[in-house]
């Protein structure tokens, strides 16, 4: 069997902006998550620690991403979530999905969603469930 | 309003989703860049190469930051193109280039975007020149370009940009290195970049001797079979523009004011010699090269059924064929 490309390579690639938002160093979870995506053909524009919501929003922008992955460890995910929401809205980019791993209390869950998360991962998710939601999330996109 | 109108109009969101039509050269990109075209030819590309790991993207930072807050003058718009590469086996990627770039964060001067390079060779994606040109209509002075990082023979920023940077570190090589073709010739200014690391003289240094080579005061060309020397200084080939080795740090910025005067000299360079004409020609050429390939190839594949195409293959894999026959039976 052979198998022929009737076009020129083509066509569009989930586009997925992974951040650490607020203070906490470890990346290790962001970095994971970055290299599986990547692994799943996505283009993952990885912007490391330390950012603040506006240089989240910037990039998502600028990068025109289809999702944001967000890693949050230091518990400010109540304060950081909503500003990042509100400027993505902002900006434009409603339509922008967007999940969030690391150390988010299941009392948090129900309120973060409302206000538009969607997906929280915690330690020892597969990263098959977070590729599959992504994959799902982009493919309801009009 | 159109996409292309609104870019004009300076709108971010529109100028981020044209960016992303045109990198998947659907049919509403195509359109975009033919209504923007009329707009292009103002914007000074310059381009930043150099192998993985000597600091193109900080430097990139620090040079934006330079163009923003000159010690004098008006700070130029900055447009940053940053390409890394794309997974041979999955098409994914990590575009990591952001990561030096955050003191570029909050400026409504500056518009930062990653690429990946979707299978292309050469240091850049098929989209790169044709993303360039949306930010040369948008009104960006200033685009920097960041190649992946490149070895020895990633060269096609230099058809691209107008000056192109090539970026080297302490303790990557000796003078052989240096003389080999490819990466080093395109240079219209060699950078030492992490000056402040131990070796920097050796490196500076044989670059410099490269430079000595690759510059003689005259040339012996062959013309019509016969040897013609040309003198550097003779007039019909104008002033020469010899390539010049700029120290720089990019964690404290030192060195880097030297080297965005560099730059600017070159466009002077370019504009005075006449250069700037014969590149943008040669870039037009390039392009329009490119999709003439394109185009006629993608005919090709609508005109040839799949039936014939793979009887031919088959043929081929017997032998009965060789791949040149086989192209003439297919286009014949």
């Amino acid at each position: 069997m052979t198998e022929r490309k009737t076009s020129p390579e083509q066509g569009r690639r989930i586009r997925v902006l992974v951040a650490k938002p607020g203070l906490d160093g470890h990346d290790r979870g962001a970095k994971v998550v970055a290299r599986a995506l990547r692994d799943a053909g996505m283009e993952v524009i990885y912007t490391g620690l330390r950012q603040t919501p506006e240089m989240i929003a910037e990039a998502a922008l600028q990068e025109d991403v289809d999702v944001v992955g967000l890693s949050i460890l230091s518990g400010a995910h109540m304060t950081l979530i909503p500003r990042i929401v509100e400027l993505l809205k902002a900006n434009g980019q409603a339509h922008v999905k967007l999940f969030l791993g690391g150390i988010i209390p299941d009392e948090d869950a129900p309120r973060l969603k409302e206000m538009g998360v969607a997906g929280i991962y915690g330690p020892g998710t597969p990263t098959g469930t977070i590729i599959d939601d992504i994959r799902s999330a982009c493919a309801q996109k009009p | 309003m159109t996409l292309a109108q609104s870019v004009l109009a300076g709108e971010s969101l529109a100028l981020a989703r044209l960016l992303t039509q045109v990198e998947n050269d659907s049919p509403e990109g195509r359109a975009a860049l033919n209504e923007l075209f009329p707009h292009t030819g103002r914007a000074h590309l310059i381009g930043v190469t150099g192998a993985p790991g000597t600091g193109k993207s900080s430097l990139v930072n620090r040079i934006a930051l330079h163009f923003r807050k000159p010690p004098a003058g008006t700070p130029r718009r900055v447009a940053v193109l940053a390409v890394d590469p794309s997974s041979p086996f999955t098409g994914g990627a990590v575009l990591g280039d952001r990561v030096r770039m955050r003191d570029l964060a909050g400026d409504r001067g500056v518009f930062i975007r990653s690429m990946a390079t979707r299978g292309s060779l050469g240091g850049l994606a098929h989209a790169t020149a044709a993303m360039a040109q949306v930010f040369d209509a948008a009104g960006f002075d200033v685009v920097l370009i960041e190649t992946v990082g490149a070895g020895q023979a990633e060269v096609d920023i230099a058809r691209l940009a107008h000056t192109t940077l090539v970026v080297e570190s302490p303790g990557l090589g000796d003078e052989i290195q240096a003389i080999k073709a490819g990466i080093l010739e395109i240079a219209d200014i060699l950078v030492v970049n992490k000056a402040d690391l131990p070796g920097v003289e050796h490196t500076e240094r044989a670059l410099k001797s490269m430079l000595d080579l690759a510059h003689p005061v005259e040339k012996v060309f062959l013309h019509h079979g016969q040897t013609m020397t040309i003198h550097a200084a003779g007039a019909e080939i104008g002033p020469l523009w010899v390539p010049p080795v700029q120290r720089t740090v990019s964690l404290d910025g030192s060195g880097v004011a030297e080297l965005v005067e560099a730059i600017d000299l070159h466009a002077q360079h370019l504009r005075q010699s006449g250069e700037w004409g014969r590149r943008e020609r040669a870039r037009l050429e390039a392009e329009l090269e490119s999709l003439i390939t394109g185009t006629l190839v993608a005919q090709f594949r609508l005109r040839v059924p799949e039936a014939r195409y793979d009887e031919i293959v088959e043929r081929l894999l017997r032998r009965e064929l060789s791949p040149r026959e086989a192209v003439e039976a297919l286009l014949g």
